[in-house]
């Protein structure tokens, strides 16, 4: 733990170095503004299905408030159990392997709190989720940003990923499929990944919260491939296959030494995942197959229609098999992404997040989320389209 | 891929073929082929509209009607339900388990118009042991659809 030193803002130097995201910052300039069509947005479209509302109201009028286990519900830890056992063939004891968290946003906190002393370094891919580097540094740990590259869909290589590693090195947290750019790493893909982790002993921090919704193939689960299920913690959860990001519920799979590390913190500062949740997230593994699939078929169509017409704008965008994201390039604008970005939500009032927020690496691209009903995506197309005839015309310039 | 097709068709009906082609990965032809298919071998009955009539001034009432009957030796109730599903007044019918035999929706101008359906041609078909009429008084979801306002998730305009 390092000594608070007083600045002057009277908050921590920790506190004051810590930026807000990109998101953020664009999140400001939309707010308050009519008639926009946010493809910025990084949760389903979908509420969450009434089966597992219902069975939380029902819950309440039994009297389910209080607290529960640190771990979570012993019901729950044996529903997450059958789950992965049944979806990916890994087996995890429920007592010793499973924690219920607060997203998988609570479970990146912890296991980098429950990993990292000062200095030690932990790979993140580039461009990746906004969390990640903030999560490392907040741990007093040091991230290391791995690039990715458009050619190989922003998968990473195993070529990059062995030289940035260190003596310093502990894990690779990484998302798959990815949260920005919809690239999905399949099995050949994470095999070379896992013969870099095996080779310089890291652990992989394995973000799998869009497994669900990966198309055309079945999702490859880190921890099924060989010799790393030891290496693999595994973190899943409920927002984006279940349509249930605001009860905030995740959970962590792994050596039963780090769970154990991670629900000590966790017990110490969160205590437990509210119990509603973890009663929904229950209803929502025992009965939620059939409402999962039809959102997925659901996004799945949206996917083609989108990407089908992001390349047709002349917006050339690689084929998105994860998540509900697609990151198409802005090259031939001439804009850096902010620009784009921004110009484009004042020119035409269609909201993307630039790509620049999730790393250097995402620049030159913007992030759009599909998780918009076909009708409000083929406006957003329409109005993309206009936007770039303007640009190509001279009639808008870029936007400071 | 047809269960792919009518899963849109039952929902968008008036979705054209090159746009049901781009949502699933398929050609337009392929899915002109599999429609027509699909209309000749009597799988898509028909296209029409899904109409809350509350929101017209046209009366139309409907009914549900459970009825008893008698079953037919090697023919069960199928003669009496093809006798009743003749009539112009009946929307549609089912074969069901459970206390009734068949279960008919019946449609009309108003009660009595139904009222008189029942009492003059229903209950004294052949074959027809006993009816219990129930009057939609109010619809709430018809055909998958929810009617009337609905709650829009509100979510963030930008979120990580």
């Amino acid at each position: 733990m390092s000594i608070k030193q007083s600045t002057s803002s009277g908050v921590s130097r920790r506190a004051e170095e810590l930026q807000p995201s990109g998101i953020r910052e664009f999140f400001d300039l939309v707010v308050g503004m009519d008639d926009v069509i946010s493809l910025g947005v990084g949760e389903p479209d979908f509420p969450t299905p009434w089966r597992i509302c219902d069975s939380v109201i029902e819950s309440l009028r039994n009297g389910a408030t209080s607290y529960t286990s640190n771990w979570g519900l012993q019901e729950l830890r044996e529903e997450i159990s059958r789950y992965i056992h049944a979806k990916y063939g890994v087996a995890y004891d429920p007592e010793e392997q499973i924690l219920v968290t607060v997203g998988v946003s609570e479970a990146v906190d912890l296991v980098m709190r429950a990993l990292l002393d000062p200095g030690d370094e932990v790979l993140i891919p580039d461009p990746c989720y906004v969390s990640y580097g903030p999560c490392v540094e907040l741990a007093d740990g040091r991230p290391v940003h791995v690039p990715t590259r458009l050619q190989d869909q922003f998968r990473l290589r195993p070529g990059p990923l062995a030289d940035a590693c260190s003596d310093r090195t502990r894990a690779l947290l990484f998302s798959n499929p990815s949260n920005p750019t919809g690239a999905v790493m399949r099995r050949e893909h994470l095999q070379r990944v896992a013969e870099v982790a095996a080779d310089r002993d890291l652990l992989l921090i394995a973000d799998e919260v869009y497994a669900e919704l990966t198309y055309e193939g079945a999702h490859v689960c880190t921890a099924s491939l060989p010799g790393m299920y030891e290496r693999t913690l595994l973190l899943n959860g409920f927002s984006k296959a279940d349509a249930m990001t605001g009860w905030r519920i995740g959970y962590a799979c792994g050596p039963a030494d780090i769970i154990e590390a991670m629900t000590r913190i966790h017990a110490y500062t969160t205590m437990c995942v509210p119990i509603m949740a973890q009663v929904a997230a229950i209803e929502a593994l025992r009965h939620g197959q059939d409402d999962r699939a039809r959102m997925v078929a659901e996004y799945d169509q949206r996917r083609r229609v989108f990407v089908n017409g992001l390349n047709r704008i002349g917006l050339e965008c690689f084929e998105p098999m994860g998540a509900f994201y697609a990151f198409p390039s802005i090259h031939r604008t001439g804009l850096t992404s902010p620009q784009f970005a921004k110009s484009l939500l004042m020119d035409q009032r269609v909201a993307v997040v630039p790509g620049s927020a999730f790393g250097a690496a995402g620049e030159g691209h913007v992030r759009c989320s599909y998780a918009s009903s076909i009708g409000d995506l083929r406006e957003a197309l329409s109005r993309m389209e206009l936007f770039l005839q303007r640009l190509d015309s001279g009639e808008v310039t870029a936007a400071q | 891929m047809r269960e792919k097709i009518l899963r849109i068709l039952t929902q968008e009906g008036r979705l054209p073929d090159e746009e049901i082609a781009e949502r699933l990965g398929l050609t337009a032809e392929e899915v002109r082929d599999a429609v027509e298919a699909m209309e000749s071998d009597h799988t898509i009955l028909g296209y029409r509209a899904l109409v809350d009539w509350s929101n017209t001034d046209v009366e139309r009432v409907f009914a549900f009607i459970l009825v008893e009957g008698t079953p037919e030796h090697g023919v069960g109730f199928d003669r009496l339900a093809e006798h009743v599903a003749r009539f112009e007044e009946v929307h549609s019918l089912h074969l069901t388990s459970g206390t009734a035999d068949l279960t008919v929706v019946v449609e009309g101008r108003d009660f009595r118009d139904i009222a008189r359906f029942v009492a003059e041609k229903l209950a004294p078909s052949p074959g027809v042991s006993g009816t219990s009429t129930s009057f939609v008084l109010k619809t709430y979801k018809l055909e998958g659809r929810l009617i009337g306002e609905q709650p829009t998730t509100r979510r963030l305009a930008v979120s990580p």
